[in-house]
């Protein structure tokens, strides 16, 4: 059985202690909501795009360790990034996950994980992948409202 | 019946228990959310399977018969377990939410109209709430909601007032985030003060205690199979014949005729017209071995040993913990049942949870299908543990134990 160690990395315990990027935007910045049914956890993301660019983001809610680490995490990696990095890089992160085929698409900007590789772990406690996605799919609400 | 219980022996007769994951026994405290199964259930079904598995209601060969009467037993003893006066007002259904989604479907259907009241309570499982809200939708009924106290029993002191002019109280026997146990009785004979009928959700009741429809006064009663020892897949409707007589039926199909026609049909006698369809029939027979099993253990026996480990589980994890836990729910163990929802030095329950599984110990972690009570606990999630027959102090020890790396982790 693969160890907690593997799923509570220090740096996942340190965004869920510390998570960036807390709070809201406000209008016209996009908003979407995103509910783990399982367990309750809610999480609402804010992204502000001037042109092609995530100029600012922000999320709101609350969760578990994973959910929140990867939802703070998350907004590091994708602040200031354009949307095409910003798709590549939900995918790659749901590649990760184990919830994507590898696109494998030379049209597709490469991009680096970073530190969200910390949460590479997850994969190992199936029950908790909803957990790890939730900010990314409402990322992608967010993105589509 | 108060002979002595080897408690002891019924753990042993639970063969999941014996499971060890990494070398280490399980802790199963997540009964309230679905039960284990003893050897006399799993082998009632096997053998039913290996040995006389037919059809019932239907063919003329004698293991038919025999089926038919296997079934047909099962319903006798859920009869006599809940004390209801004729085994033809026990229906089968899948579970205890399609039982509250007939009656609202069916009854509901049949005697509500725009504007009538139906009263619920802030502790209600969504099986109690939701099929209310989508005839709401569909009917415009009104729902009024009995608040609870701080000490997360129902608040009473105004229930003449919220029950006036309602058609239907319907309410929890036991809250299965609160373990709060419901003055059932009371709540009848008010509902009948107001001219309204009294449904009891009893799916966290029956399990676990002596039940008695008749004495409550109830007009429905329903519960689930797997959460008493008994398989998934089966559910209990109980309703007083009249009623149920003069119900529009909830499913069509087979089984639950009487003729068809090509212009119409006309329905079958109870139970058959609410058991569309070939009914869980393996699951009905190993519904009437749990029966048998509790009643053989004794009902009050299973009470009393609940309410021992719910003061013993209260008392370890409060003498341990003292302010870095917050267990909800009423604190006398008398008007409670053995599920103790909790908070812990801040920690998700999702991570509670993960960390107690690492010692084998299961609980539950969520909303437990009562997202209004979690609003009013401030919550969106709680850990639950709940115990059962085949749990004992050393499970509420390990409990304690187990917690403590969750502090570890999260150095808190
Ligand atoms: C109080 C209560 N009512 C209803 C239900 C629904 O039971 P089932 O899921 O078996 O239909 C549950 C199960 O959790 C419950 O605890």
């Amino acid at each position: 059985m693969p160890g907690l160690e593997d799923l509570y990395r220090e740096i996942i315990l340190d965004h869920y202690r510390s998570p960036r990027n807390r709070g809201e935007l406000p209008p016209p910045a996009n908003k979407a909501e995103g509910h783990n049914p399982l367990c309750g956890d809610e999480i609402t993301v804010f992204v502000q795009v001037d042109g092609d660019v995530v100029s600012d983001v922000k999320v709101s809610g609350q969760g578990c360790s994973i959910s929140q680490s990867s939802a703070s995490m998350m907004s590091q990696a994708i602040k200031g990034k354009s949307l095409d990095e910003v798709r590549a890089l939900v995918h790659r992160f749901k590649v990760m996950m184990s919830i994507e085929e590898d696109a494998d698409d030379a049209a597709q900007p490469a991009v680096k994980l970073g530190d969200l590789e910390a949460l590479q772990g997850v994969v190992k406690f199936p029950v908790r992948i909803k957990c790890a996605t939730l900010a990314w799919n409402t990322l992608v609400e967010a993105l589509e409202s | 019946m108060s002979h002595t219980v080897d408690w002891s022996a019924v753990k042993a007769d639970f063969p999941v228990l014996q499971r060890r994951i990494d070398g280490q026994r399980l802790v199963y405290l997540d009964s309230a959310n679905t039960s284990q199964k003893p050897n006399v259930v799993i082998d009632a079904m096997t053998d039913f399977m290996r040995h006389g598995y037919a059809p019932i209601n239907r063919s003329a060969y004698r293991m038919a018969g025999e089926a038919t009467d296997a079934f047909e037993g099962a319903r006798a003893k859920v009869q006599k377990f809940i004390n209801a006066p004729h085994a033809h007002e026990v229906v089968f259904t899948k579970n205890a939410t399609e039982a509250s989604n007939l009656i609202a479907a069916s009854w509901g259907r049949a005697n509500l109209h725009r504007g009538d009241v139906v009263v619920l309570t802030h502790m209600e499982h969504h099986a109690n709430i939701v099929p209310w809200h989508m005839l709401a939708a569909e009917r415009g009924i009104e729902l009024r909601w009995i608040p609870l106290t701080t000490d997360g029993e129902l608040d009473l002191s105004n229930l003449s007032g919220i029950l006036d002019g309602a058609k239907v109280l319907s309410f929890t026997a036991m809250s299965n985030v609160l373990g709060t146990i419901t003055p059932v009785a009371a709540l009848c004979r008010a509902a009948h003060d107001a001219g309204a009928l009294a449904i009891v959700d009893a799916c966290q009741y029956v399990p676990h205690n002596v039940t008695d429809v008749q004495s409550w006064g109830a007009d429905f009663v329903t519960f689930s199979g797997h959460k008493m020892v008994g398989p998934s897949g089966i559910g209990v409707l109980w309703g007083r014949e009249q009623l149920l007589d003069a119900m529009p039926p909830f499913l069509g199909g087979g089984n639950m005729i009487a003729d068809v026609k090509l212009d119409g049909f006309t329905c079958a006698e109870l139970p058959s017209k609410f058991e569309a369809g070939t009914p869980p029939i393996v699951e009905a027979i190993g519904l009437g071995a749990a029966v048998d099993y509790l009643t053989n253990i004794g009902m009050a026996n299973v009470r009393r040993h609940e309410m021992h480990l719910t003061s013993y589980a209260l008392d370890t994890l409060t003498e341990r913990y003292g302010d870095d836990i917050t267990i909800h729910g009423p604190r006398n163990p008398e008007v409670r049942g053995a599920v103790l929802s909790f908070a812990f030095r801040g920690i998700h329950p999702h991570d509670i949870s993960q960390v107690l599984d690492e010692k084998n110990v299961c609980v539950r972690a969520g909303h437990h299908c009562a997202k209004p009570l979690m609003r009013l606990l401030g919550a969106n999630a709680t850990a639950r543990a709940s115990f059962y027959i085949y749990n004992d102090e050393s499970d509420a020890d390990a409990l304690a134990d187990a917690l403590d790396g969750a502090s570890d982790i999260f150095g808190l």
